[in-house]
């Protein structure tokens, strides 16, 4: 059961009824797996070497979403694993079907998402052959899942599928993929899967060692500057609550990577929100200053760290990660435990022999709040300010609403200005930074949690790349409201050739961009425009309102840039304000 | 009151060298590379040499050899592979590798462990005699003789195979197959088991 800021629907009997069909083919036997796993909904899109499976889902109490691109079905699925904690699942045929899934199933796997990919395959006896829609998914995919299987026999496909499904989920989470030769799902099978259960190679650990939980905690008791950063493996662990105990027990700073999110409320006096390369300046300081860090489930990328060298260079670094591989990859773990987040949380809530003595410290993180606020200017004779719309949209909806995201700089400022306080409520694409992300992810969300508003913004760049996906809102009747932050450009890639290719904007301005409100009407959906600061609250309010799928064509100004800016590799500390800065540094 | 700009900010002292460890900001910290010998027990099926090679091609690993072959159970195979790296990324290497799926365990083997690779070296078949000579220095055996060419074998440690197949060079080498290294732990310790 994972933490959720609402529970939008009872969970179901994961035991299989007793009264099931027996299975007569591989086909069933793959099903039959899925629904023993849980599984509620899968997304997908049909084709020839899969069609045994579908043919099996005919007879399954499974709904089925058809996307309108196979992209889309894994974007889907891995949002579906974010909000609701469990695997989210993608069929799709051989070849192109299987290629289209890839882009969905590497974000997964920087993100850590929980999916499972179950793609068709030539029959065995094709394969090698160059058959028609073959290509070698095991081989594509290997290094972007956490196993890859071929399915060999009718007999062990199911098995094959639960062992996949298990080990998406178990652990650090990620994507795992079956290809299913078409003859294994035809051929006949009395084989009932097994239940879902990781290889015997695959070890989870759970808590940490206690000694060395004990030294970390003395040498975070110890620290004049503690701060916590907590990773999207926060979330993944449901460790969120055990999170909120022990900063506010302890009174330390909590700064968040962009894929943790919502682990920490960031309306609490505690909360720096979150660092890195556009993460708030008072982050940045005082993860820069800090003399000792309780890292949880952050893997350090380099969008978070900038250039190693200045990155925390007089900290102490107690590293909590799952992955026994992510401890000293990039940043060298002083206190490494290696366990489940929320574990750990509890064993080193019991092991801190006292507070950490910062009151000074705390000042100071105020200090720096107060002098690099996240604010923006609104003068009236430029255009809209894409803050200005996320921050009005924030404001008027929930704290459990669920915030899906293309990539670029609208990702930037609704990542920057909508206020967080509940985990699994901010959905994006971090590690792999794929446009396009949004408008399928939107669609996995609200199925996800059909009580909770979902909201959706892109880019237009973004929401071009994926925009076929709306079809699928609109046939499902989903209630979701996109808002297009239009700036006619991929503006951060206008950006950076402004701050650092002398303002040679090639191939980064798109003013032949569709009028993004008709094309929601073809579609089907509402659609709207923005264009001034009068009626920003009336849209956003009239969008919401309406019972389906909606999108605001925001046009922003397309001079705005998103900052704080630390430039790639750069020290975290020396983040710029403004263009001037960036001259500076 | 808005806030220093980015030079004129407090900043901390200490700095971290690449591989995010923190350092003396005065002294130059280099991790040197050393040769390292893995030695990782992996489940016996299709698909896991690649797995495992495309790890540590993209991951950057320097990779010298890599061997692999059946063990006394036929489900297992194992895989010794020697890397060359700094101390940070052999310890990532073994980490990485044994997150694999099919991989049961890894182990770095101490230097002592036995390590041998085999060389089959083709020679011009002129001088029989002298290459017998020189094959016998190395404990070498010609496996195959033709009246143009002779084959040997040479079978030991990488710097006496290195070694062999210098000495062969005045032969007019012609072609030259080298396996990688194996190697197991001294004693009775085994991958399974510390005794």
């Amino acid at each position: 059961m994972s933490e959720r800021a609402s529970v939008p629907k009872e969970e179901d009997e994961t035991e299989p009824e007793t009264e099931q069909e027996p299975v007569t083919t591989g086909a069933q036997s793959v099903i039959r797996a899925l629904e023993n796993a849980g599984t509620d909904y899968v997304f997908g899109v049909q084709g020839g070497a899969i069609m045994p499976v579908y043919d099996a889902l005919y007879d399954s109490d499974i709904n089925h979403v058809t996307m309108a691109h196979e992209q889309g079905a894994s974007h889907a699925a891995d949002a579906y694993g974010i909000v609701t904690g469990d695997p989210g699942v993608c069929f799709a045929t051989s070849g192109p079907g299987a290629t289209n899934l890839v882009t969905g199933i590497a974000d997964a796997n920087m993100d850590s998402d929980p999916v499972i990919a179950l793609t068709g395959q030539v029959p065995t006896e094709f394969v090698g052959n160059d058959a028609f829609q073959e290509t070698d998914t095991v081989g594509i995919t290997q290094p972007i899942t956490k196993e890859s299987y071929f399915a060999a026999d009718s007999d062990t496909v199911g098995d094959d599928v639960s062992e996949a499904f298990a080990l998406a989920d178990a652990g650090r989470q990620g994507p795992t993929l079956v290809d299913l030769p078409k003859d294994v799902t035809q051929g006949e099978t009395e084989v009932e899967p097994g239940r879902p259960e990781t290889p015997e190679t695959y070890e989870v650990p759970e808590e940490a060692d206690d000694e060395n939980v004990q030294e970390a905690a003395e040498a975070l008791a110890e620290a004049e500057h503690p701060v916590i950063l907590s990773g999207g493996g926060v979330i993944k662990a449901n460790a969120s609550n055990a999170l909120r105990e022990f900063a506010k027990e302890y009174e330390i700073p909590v700064i968040t990577t962009m894929p943790g999110i919502g682990s920490f409320p960031e309306d609490h006096e505690l909360s720096l929100e979150w660092a890195g390369m556009h993460g708030t300046g008072y982050a940045n300081m005082a993860i820069t200053n800090t003399d000792c860090m309780l890292a949880i489930g952050t893997r350090f990328d380099d969008r978070l760290t900038g250039g190693v060298d200045s990155f925390a260079p007089d900290a102490e670094v107690i590293h909590v990660d799952i992955d026994p591989a992510e401890i000293s990859k990039n940043i060298y773990a002083d206190y490494p435990l290696i366990g489940d987040a929320r574990e750990v949380l509890r064993q080193l809530f019991d092991a801190m022999p006292r507070a950490p003595d910062a009151d000074e410290w705390r000042d100071q993180c105020q200090t720096w709040k107060d002098e690099y606020p996240m604010d923006y200017d609104t003068p009236d004779d430029e255009p809209l300010k894409p803050q200005y719309v996320v921050e009005q949209f924030s404001e008027m909806t929930p704290d459990d609403t669920i915030v899906c995201t293309g990539v670029g700089q609208h990702q930037m400022w609704a990542s920057q200005f909508w206020e967080y306080t509940e985990p699994r409520t901010w959905v994006s694409s971090h590690g792999l930074g794929t446009m396009g992300y949004g408008v399928p992810a939107a669609i996995g969300a609200k199925l996800a949690a059909p009580d909770q508003e979902v909201v959706c913004f892109d880019g237009d760049g973004s929401f071009l790349m994926t925009v076929q996906g709306l079809s699928v809102a609109v046939r499902e009747q989903l209630d979701i409201t996109y808002v297009v932050l239009n700036n006619e450009a991929v503006g951060m890639v206008r950006q950076w050739q402004d701050g650092f290719y002398e303002g040679r904007r090639m191939a980064s301005e798109y003013p032949w961009i569709p009028q993004f409100d008709k094309l929601a009407e073809a579609f089907g959906a509402r659609g709207f425009t923005l264009e001034s600061y009068d009626n920003v609250e009336e849209t956003i309010q009239e969008a919401r309102d309406y019972d389906g799928p909606s999108v605001i064509d925001a046009h922003i100004d397309p001079g705005e840039n998103v900052f704080p800016m630390v430039p790639s590799g750069g020290d975290n500390g020396q983040f710029a304000l403004n263009e001037d800065h960036l001259d500076m540094i | 009151m808005p806030g220093p700009a980015p030079d004129e900010r407090m900043r901390p002292k200490g700095r971290r060298n690449t591989q995010g460890i923190r350092v003396d900001p005065e002294a130059e910290v280099t991790h040197e590379p050393r040769q390292a010998v893995l030695s990782a027990l992996v489940k016996h099926r299709p698909g896991v040499l690649s797995e495992v090679s495309a790890l540590f091609s993209r991951r950057q690993f320097n990779i010298e050899s890599l061997t692999v072959g059946p063990t006394v159970d036929e489900d297992t195979a194992r895989m010794t592979i020697l890397i060359e790296e700094p101390e940070p990324g052999i310890d990532q290497a073994k980490k990485q590798l044994r997150k694999l799926v099919p991989v049961i365990s890894v182990r770095e083997l101490e230097g002592e462990a036995v390590r041998r690779e085999l060389a089959l070296v083709k020679v011009s078949g002129e001088k029989p005699d002298d290459i017998n000579a020189v094959a016998d220095m190395y404990n070498g055996q010609a496996v195959d003789a033709s009246t143009d060419s002779v084959t040997v074998e040479i079978t030991g440690s990488k710097q006496k195979v290195d070694a062999a197949i210098e000495a062969f060079k005045q032969f007019d080498v012609q072609e030259i197959v080298r396996t990688g290294a194996a190697a197991l732990e001294r004693g009775p310790n085994t991958l399974e088991k510390d005794v």
